[in-house]
């Protein structure tokens, strides 16, 4: 089994990319509101690949559509602050970010992006509009130029540009749609759940499209938004963990995978079913109980209720980041466990 | 294929299929969505089926629930055909053959009660001459779950990994010889798939149950199942125990599919 | 439900219906003393206190006639929205649901029924009937209304199908009618409802087409009558504006009220059609930021202490 090694550097080693910090998004409800991401703070490097990774409702595509700038009723930004290439922007209720952001310096590729174009238009159609969103002046033959230029560049055809959506498989549409999102080379590229809806081995293309486009300078960075560990680790330089709104534990992703230490991370890489004769051996318990209610969620570390390790501390305190803003975990037993890792204890 | 795997006279064997096919469409434009598929279950065996989308899995289980018409071929559950049944005899099978699906949310009516549910299903148990109420009680406790907390609860009140236990609950009732499952987990978080899984595994110590889960995660195949069955383009090309299919494959195709399966651990 | 659902638009709309419905129910009860047969003056005498709207050609009371007039429209438009509801329906269901031969023969009949001319059919049953109740002219508009419901109602039907739970209901061993009756239509409602109002509306409408084209019910009177003798006796050309302005604006009002209601109705059940308002949206960040960061300070101190 070759397992594919992240091919990229960073280009300039350390240079930060993008900075956010503090950000906090509440989805307005009836009973009131649900704050799916509370205080998240990220940087992610020139080039570099950040896997966010947690179950569902642990935030992970809130936080995606925040650092997108594509947030929108009933979704709302309460506040934080976003710093994307020396630019910086500060949410604020009263401003909209600036609108020409979106394509060029930060990009979505939403979930189920490839059933999301209208089946009554060509694919080339939506690269036009994706173009002239930020260049009006293009004629629409220029915008299919260079849309058909981008696809032959990555080696996919062109003709899929004169295809209606349900002429193409559903791989070949994912990938068509990702390089179609990316023809503004965003600096970041956020892409949620890119390759759930996939069978592995259209997974597998489309992960190598995306390390392509990031050799090829297309897009700066991306993140790569899953609930799928081991398709993170294909891909990923460094993977966050959420959980119930907040980043449980943010590091590279072989010392994630090998080297846990928040028990969340060790809870969740337990629960994983891959073909590997190991998991025959043994028998893989999950996590018991259920994940908090965002609506009212528990006082002092979140995930205390679900913890074997959990201490007194952390049913009161919020749990301190172990660690810098490059690998750490918000928990007071990494705390007291100084580089231990936590899969010996659970 | 395998025609060793295919012996019906075997006592143990519960459920047998032969040269099923599903063709949809007429004349030239007929795609067959299920080609010549054969295989046979034994008495609490867990046989998983695995393919990738459109490789006819999920047709060839509605095809064994008769949920589907047959094109041809036929099926036996414990050596009486089964392929062709009616009304009432359908009505039987259907207490010995049962099934989970992949969505715990649409396999709901959201108009239904828990209890209502289960009553419904109850049905079928009107001629076997039992306590519908023990039965659902029990049901509910087999899969975790507090007969009381949830009877009266209706759907939206539970959560995706309750609705799909309920799920369960509601096929165990009625004391099947064969529950399909088909992609009952996928729709559920990696930590909750677990307990959903070994609910199924046990059932098969406890309650000689024999069942047929359909997947197109092969790390689930590898943790759950004695057999795997391994489909593409509708045709059934590797069929063996699970270690002989996952960790030495033999067919191309499955030995390309396991290629591209993404590992947490090198493989040495 | 909760009442928060409703939109300003519903309730208008409902107003408005409200409305009609008293006066065409209650009005006859209220203003007693006059009725069809009641002759209070000349031909088109102007308004006056005797006769509020004036009389007609033949010296009847416009207003009591409006209030009898809105009654039997009403009474066409709701016998008539039931029948055509009820027919749509079912084959709709029946249709969309059952799905392979059934579902062509019965779409085939829908078709066929769409592509004649409403109006043609109309006619000509009128012509064919000797007297003409309210209630069989409901049925007649009703047996020509249904198809497009039908055709409606199987879309939604085969969206329907595709729902796990009908095979869940299946493997239970429920019978055909039973799963439409409690797994399809219970997912349809909302829509059958809708659908039953635009019904209403249409029944008016094509009600007072016919009566204007002298082929309305042949007993009482209706909207569309009163506009047929207002032409027959040329109103228009004796400047007799109050023969034929009350019954137009009445039923534009009718139509006007369940149309708006029917669209509000589609608001209320599928609320992303719905705008959010630009100031509650802004208020209520204002509270959460408040919140937040009262919550901060909160930690703050309780962390340093």
């Amino acid at each position: 089994m070759i397992v594919m090694e992240p091919v990229l550097e960073p280009s300039v080693p350390g240079e930060i990319l993008l900075r956010a910090s503090n950000l906090r998004a509440e989805y307005e409800a009836a009973s009131g509101g649900i704050v799916a991401v509370d205080d998240v703070s990220l940087s992610i490097r020139d080039g570099e690949v950040l896997g966010v990774a947690g179950e569902s409702g642990c935030g992970k595509s809130t936080l995606g559509a925040v650092l997108s700038l594509t947030a929108r009723p009933p979704l709302y930004v309460l506040g934080g602050e976003l710093e994307i290439a020396g630019r910086k922007l500060s949410f604020d209720p009263d401003h909209a970010p600036p609108r020409l952001w979106r394509g060029s310096v930060v990009s979505l590729l939403p979930q189920g992006a490839m059933n999301s174009i209208s089946p009554t238009i060509r694919i080339g159609d939506f690269a036009v509009d994706i173009i002239r969103a930020h260049e009006p002046g293009v004629s629409r033959k220029e915008a299919i130029d260079r849309a058909a230029e981008r696809l032959e560049q990555l080696g996919l055809p062109a003709r899929a540009l004169s295809s209606y959506p349900h002429q193409l498989s559903g791989g070949m549409k994912q990938r068509v749609v990702t390089v179609l999102s990316t023809l503004l080379n965003p600096r970041l590229l956020i892409a949620d759940e890119p390759t759930s809806a996939l069978d592995v081995s259209t997974q597998k293309v489309m992960i190598e499209l995306l390390i392509e486009l990031l050799d090829r300078r297309l897009v700066g960075s991306v993140i790569f938004v899953t609930h799928d560990l081991p398709v993170l680790r294909m891909i990923a330089h460094r993977i966050a963990i959420m959980y119930a709104g907040r980043i449980a534990e943010i590091g590279e992703t072989e010392e994630i995978i090998n080297r846990a230490r928040h028990p969340y991370t060790g809870a969740l890489l337990a629960s994983v079913l891959v073909p590997e004769p190991q998991i025959r051996r043994r028998r893989i318990t999950g996590i018991s109980g259920a994940p908090p209610s965002l609506a009212d969620p528990p006082p002092g570390c979140r995930f205390h209720p679900r913890c074997n390790l959990a201490t007194d501390v952390c049913r009161t305190t919020q749990p301190p980041q172990v660690g810098d803003w490059h690998q750490y975990a918000a928990c007071w037993w990494a705390q007291d466990h100084q580089g231990e890792a936590v899969v010996s204890y659970l | 294929m395998n025609e060793n795997m295919n012996k019906p006279n075997d006592d143990d064997i519960v459920f047998a299929a032969s040269g099923l096919t599903k063709t949809f469409g007429r004349s030239e434009k007929a795609i067959r969505a299920v080609d010549d598929v054969s295989f046979a279950m034994r008495r609490g065996e867990i046989i998983t089926v695995v393919g990738e989308s459109g490789s006819g899995k999920s047709t060839l289980a509605r095809m064994i629930l008769r949920l589907l018409p047959i094109t041809s071929g036929t099926m036996a559950l414990n050596g009486t055909d089964v392929t062709r049944l009616r009304g009432r005899g359908l009505q039987e099978y259907w207490r010995q053959v049962q099934a989970v699906f992949q969505d715990p949310f649409s396999a709901f009516n959201q108009f239904f009660s828990v209890r209502r549910l289960l009553h419904r299903s109850g049905k079928l148990l009107r001629h076997a001459d039992v306590d519908l109420d023990s039965r659902m009680r029990a049901a509910l406790e087999q899969v975790g779950m507090h007969p009381a907390e949830v009877l009266d609860k209706y759907p939206h009140e539970l959560s995706g990994g309750q609705r799909q236990r309920i799920m369960i609950a509601r096929a165990l009732m009625m004391e099947p010889k064969l529950l399909i499952a088909d992609e009952a987990t996928s729709m559920l978080d990696a930590s909750l798939r677990a307990t959903i899984l070994n609910v199924l595994f046990d059932l098969r110590a406890d309650a000689d149950l024999s069942v047929l889960f359909i997947t197109h995660d092969i790390g689930q195949a590898c943790y759950l199942s004695d057999r795997v069955l391994v489909m593409q383009h509708g045709k059934l090309v590797e069929n063996g125990p699970t270690e002989d299919v996952i960790f030495n494959p033999k067919h191309d195709y499955t030995q390309r599919l396991l290629a591209d399966v993404p590992r947490l651990h090198d493989v040495g | 439900m909760k009442l928060s659902r409703f939109t300003s638009r519903f309730y208008v709309a409902l107003g408005i219906v409200f409305l009609v419905a008293f006066f065409g129910t209650l009005g006859p009860l209220l203003f007693t003393g006059k009725d069809l047969t009641t002759v209070v003056g000349g031909l088109y005498d102007a308004p006056s206190g005797k006769a509020w709207l004036g009389t007609d050609n033949l010296g009847h009371d416009v207003f009591t006639y409006l209030m009898y007039g809105t009654r039997s429209s009403l009474i066409v438009g709701v016998i008539s929205g039931l029948i055509a509801t009820f027919i749509g329906v079912v084959v709709g269901t029946v249709a969309g649901y059952v799905g392979g031969a059934v579902e062509e023969t019965l779409m085939a009949a829908t078709n066929i029924m769409l592509a004649i001319p409403q109006i043609v059919v109309l006619v000509l049953i009128s012509v064919a009937l000797d007297s003409r109740s309210v209630t069989s002219v409901a049925i007649v508009i009703a047996v020509t209304s249904w198809p497009w419901t039908a055709r409606a109602v199987r879309a939604q039907a085969s969206s329907v199908r595709t729902r796990e739970h009908l095979d869940i209901a299946r493997l239970s061993g429920a019978n055909t009618v039973s799963i439409i009756v409690f797994d399809v239509l219970p997912y349809m409602l909302s829509y059958v409802v809708m659908v039953f109002v635009l019904q209403i509306s249409i029944a008016i409408l094509s009600e007072a087409a016919l009566s204007l084209l002298g082929l309305g019910p042949s007993e009482g009177t209706s909207l569309g009558l009163m506009l047929h003798w207002a032409l027959a006796w040329e109103s228009v050309r004796n400047s007799a504006w109050w023969a034929f302005v009350p019954p137009t604006i009445m039923l534009t009002m009718v139509a006007f009220g369940f149309l708006l209601l029917q669209s509000s109705l589609d608001e209320v059940f599928n609320p992303r059609l719905r705008r959010d308002s630009g100031r509650k949206r802004r208020k209520r960040i204002a509270s959460a930021r408040t919140a937040a960061e009262a919550a901060e300070a909160a930690t703050t101190s309780g962390s340093g202490a």
